[in-house]
């Protein structure tokens, strides 16, 4: 298990990514769904600095992978704002150019990329999300 | 905004080869926002977006490809095209519908002579 705590700032998305990159590599993932987790963790980790802090500079994200029997485990908790992942409505994915409106695509793609996604929120503040990517 | 970010711009008659280097999110699509809008002001409207080097393109990169496509193809003046486009970035578009608002080309002499 690896464990890191990055600044809630969007220069840290490379470094989050060469993190996730490096556990997925060590749980023996092929190169596509290592990519799968490299993008799903960085639109979990871009809503929560956008989003949970409400902008760059304002809370830390911690990183938590875990490699089992089956895939990697992967953990991120955040202490901003919690939010209901049941309102956000589903991507329409079948626009016209010219009608297409930026938003929603975040929480789309960490839902097709990972094989299961839960996040969940702690009364006393607090928030986890868990995707898990199997081998 | 960040300096550090490895992008070029290389001007041609009828088109304009925007490079860029490493990843496009959210940190980074802002520089790239930067340098279409700039052809665009400038009234360049065909632009071809070398991503050979690109190895990470997160839902920001495809936000500002599509916005980008939108003010080139508006009152039909222009076109972006992108070429060298990963497999696995290739993937990224479909997944999210985005694949059809681009002409993608495997090779450079293509995607200029587009134009």
């Amino acid at each position: 298990m690896k464990t890191a705590r990055f600044p809630g700032r969007f220069d840290s998305l490379s470094k989050i990514s060469k993190f996730v990159v490096s556990a997925a590599k060590e749980a023996g993932l092929g190169s596509k769904a290592i990519y799968a987790v490299e993008l799903a963790v960085d639109e979990a980790a871009s809503n929560i600095i956008e989003h949970a802090y409400g902008g760059e500079g304002k809370g830390s994200i911690e990183c938590e992978c875990q490699a089992g029997r089956h895939g990697l485990l992967i953990i991120l908790r955040d202490n901003g704002k919690p939010f209901d992942p049941q309102a956000i409505p589903d991507l329409n994915t079948n626009v016209p150019l010219m009608e297409r409106q930026p938003g929603g695509a975040g929480i789309f793609l960490i839902r097709k990329l990972m094989d299961e996604v839960i996040f969940s929120f702690s009364p006393n503040g607090g928030n986890e999300l868990r995707m898990f990517k199997s081998r | 905004m960040e300096n550090d970010v490895n992008i070029s711009t290389t001007s041609f008659k009828r088109c304009d080869i925007v490079k860029m280097v490493g990843r496009v999110d959210t940190y980074t699509a802002p520089k790239l926002q930067e340098t279409l809008d700039a052809l665009i002001e400038d009234g360049r409207f065909n632009i071809v977006f070398d991503m050979s080097e690109v190895d990470f393109l997160s839902s920001k990169g495809l936000w500002v490809l599509t916005e980008t496509q939108k003010k080139c193809k508006k009152l039909n003046r222009g076109e972006l095209v992108l070429a060298h486009v990963s497999e696995r970035i290739h993937e990224s578009f479909k997944l999210v519908g985005m694949d059809g608002y681009f002409n993608i080309f495997s090779d450079m002499t293509a995607a200029v002579g587009n134009f």
